[in-house]
């Protein structure tokens, strides 16, 4: 509404700390997409494709990317399931112990993630489980429930039950009601949430690092080329797929919930 | 399959607290036992006790890690990083608040869009590519020593690092350094919040502030910082137990002196005290605690 209104122009100076700001923001990125393509020294420099040819004829790198990739899907998946049940148990009813049961929910992401990635070391050192692939996708699982709990919840609260009512009344059951009716209303939070899980958790470093035993996901592999210099122009091309393989779900992600009131990536 | 599942559907639909129970029992398993779970087994061996001279942990209790947190070293270690974390916050909130009210206040509605996702995409990219980033950036072969050259102010950065305390050998190496990078990483948790409270200050009172004879600056100090600080609070919670428990920036960039996250890493990892590791932890936990105890009484959690 404000935003319709005329508006004095901003003075000169806020308008420059505002632009000047986004520009702290992305020129780090900026530097990192430009090196990809960049081949020489200073001002021999000139623009190429070498690096990422070398860079995705590399095994390793093609070993992690999909590492990551099966991670951050079947964890999402299972962060999908459990974050459903727990918004469509938590949205109208109120019970003794749902505070406690939102906290818990929010816990894997408000702790620190050294905190949450050592715990759960120290949890499968007790139990004797080897590291590996399961035990990186339980800790995803784990602190991506919130994104889609998040999502949903706020989709369900603004669903009016009268909906889910009138389809009873009108002879469906609660599975037909379901399919019909409380499905397609949540699909884009449920598709918005998916992808800002699949995001965090193919970018997930800190609790990785303690529960990945010998496996290399992307992050990891990312972290572990900065003791080796020499393989910097690889380097720079890996960080910008990662870049792009989260950034486009984060944008999706944008749409899917523009306009719902929500802030949904604020609470990472 | 249908004629199976209706009676079923419909006996759940009436029997409210049976179906609650379904719904909430696989994400309560999942989480009490995946995530209580470790939490508790973690918080069990910092009572443990560490043998330095075998370097084996063996189940006897005692309070001798928790001790040890108030040994010179390890409080200069905790009093250093949560320096860093004061320092990161009110960076931030400086150099954020200019974004976040100049979008909301000025933006136009696609400006504003433009905004959001020009804040909202460096917050959600990969943090170790942001952080490679920078030590490309700092590194003294890298852009900034270039710029600050061709600018002649080589010398001023040279002061600059020389002090004590924020300075270091190189801007790699040096606290400033690392202070960039994290308030780099942590800058847009900071927007996000403060824009969300700004948003939510309705414009006429700023116009009946200047209507009564307030000037710009007095409307700014008496009207909108009140009711945007709870926002600025909300926004500090991220800065603020974010930089406590990070352990990959201060590992790369920065001086050797270690921080929360590094000691909690190094002792887990390389020495093999996982008691200490774990009783380290709990200062961050407990710091973060309080914060958001001093939070919820300066109403951050009503900017949500």
């Amino acid at each position: 509404m404000r935003s319709n209104q005329a508006q004095a122009a901003a003075p000169l100076w806020l308008k420059t700390l505002a632009y000047g700001g986004l520009v702290f923001l992305h020129f780090p990125i900026a530097v990192i997409f430009l090196n990809a393509f960049l081949t020489g020294e200073g001002s021999q420099s000139h623009f190429t494709l070498r690096w990422v040819h070398e860079a995705l004829a590399r095994e390793d790198v093609i070993a992690a990317i999909l590492l990551s990739l099966k991670v951050a899907t079947i964890a999402t998946l299972m962060a999908l399931i459990m974050g459903v049940m727990a918004a469509a148990a938590l949205y109208r009813r109120s019970f003794f112990g749902k505070e406690a049961i939102t906290t818990m929910l929010i816990l894997p992401i408000a702790l620190p993630g050294i905190i949450t990635g050592i715990a759960l070391l120290s949890a499968i050192n007790m139990l004797d489980i080897t590291p590996g692939v399961w035990t990186i996708i339980v800790s995803h699982a784990t602190f991506c429930v919130v994104m889609i709990y998040n999502n949903v919840i706020a989709r369900f609260r603004r669903m009016p039950h009268s909906l889910v009512e009138a389809s009873m009344d009108l002879g469906a059951d609660g599975c037909t009601t379901f399919r019909y009716i409380i499905l397609p209303q949540l699909a884009t939070a449920l598709l918005a949430g998916a992808l800002l899980a699949f995001a965090l958790s193919f970018d997930e470093l800190i609790v990785t690092i303690f529960t990945a035993g010998h496996e290399i996901t992307l992050p990891i592999w990312l972290l572990n080329q900065l003791s080796r210099p020499r393989d910097a122009a690889i380097t720079n091309v890996v960080a910008m797929m990662v870049m792009l393989i989260t950034a486009l779900p984060i944008i999706a992600a944008y749409y899917l919930t523009r306009g719902t009131g929500t802030v949904e990536g604020s609470s990472r | 399959m249908l004629q199976l599942t209706r009676p079923l559907a419909n006996m759940l639909y009436r029997r409210n607290t049976l179906f609650l129970l379904l719904l909430l029992t696989p994400p309560l398993l999942w989480f009490g036992v995946v995530y209580l779970g470790s939490l508790f087994s973690l918080l069990w061996q910092s009572f443990y006790t560490f043998d330095s001279f075998s370097m084996s942990v063996t189940p006897d209790l005692t309070l001798e890690n928790y001790r040890s947190l108030f040994d010179a070293t390890n409080l200069d270690i905790i009093l250093r990083t949560l320096t860093m974390a004061v320092s990161v916050t009110l960076a931030t909130a400086v150099i954020g608040f200019p974004i976040a009210y100049y979008m909301t206040r000025y933006g136009s509605h696609a400006e504003k869009g433009f905004f959001y996702v020009a804040v909202m995409l460096p917050m959600w990219a990969s943090y170790i590519v942001k952080t490679y980033a920078w030590t490309v950036i700092l590194s003294q072969e890298g852009i900034l020593y270039w710029l600050v050259n061709h600018l002649g102010l080589l010398s001023l950065l040279n002061a600059t690092l020389a002090i004590p305390s924020i300075g270091g050998n190189t801007l790699a190496t040096s606290n400033l350094g690392r202070f960039i990078v994290f308030t780099y990483i942590w800058l847009p948790f900071m927007i996000l919040p403060i824009q969300a409270a700004l948003e939510r200050v309705p414009s006429n009172l700023l116009q009946a502030s200047s209507d009564l004879g307030a000037k710009p600056a007095q409307t700014f100090r008496k009207i909108l910082l009140p009711l945007v600080f709870p926002g600025v609070v909300a926004g500090s919670i991220f800065t603020f137990s974010l930089t406590l428990g990070d352990y990959i920036i201060p590992q790369l960039i920065g001086p050797s002196g270690l921080f929360i996250g590094t000691m909690v890493y190094t002792m887990q990892g390389s020495i093999g005290n996982m008691p200490l590791a774990a009783a380290f932890t709990v200062v961050p936990i407990v710091l973060i605690f309080i914060y958001l105890a001093l939070a919820k009484r300066m109403g951050a959690f009503d900017a949500f």
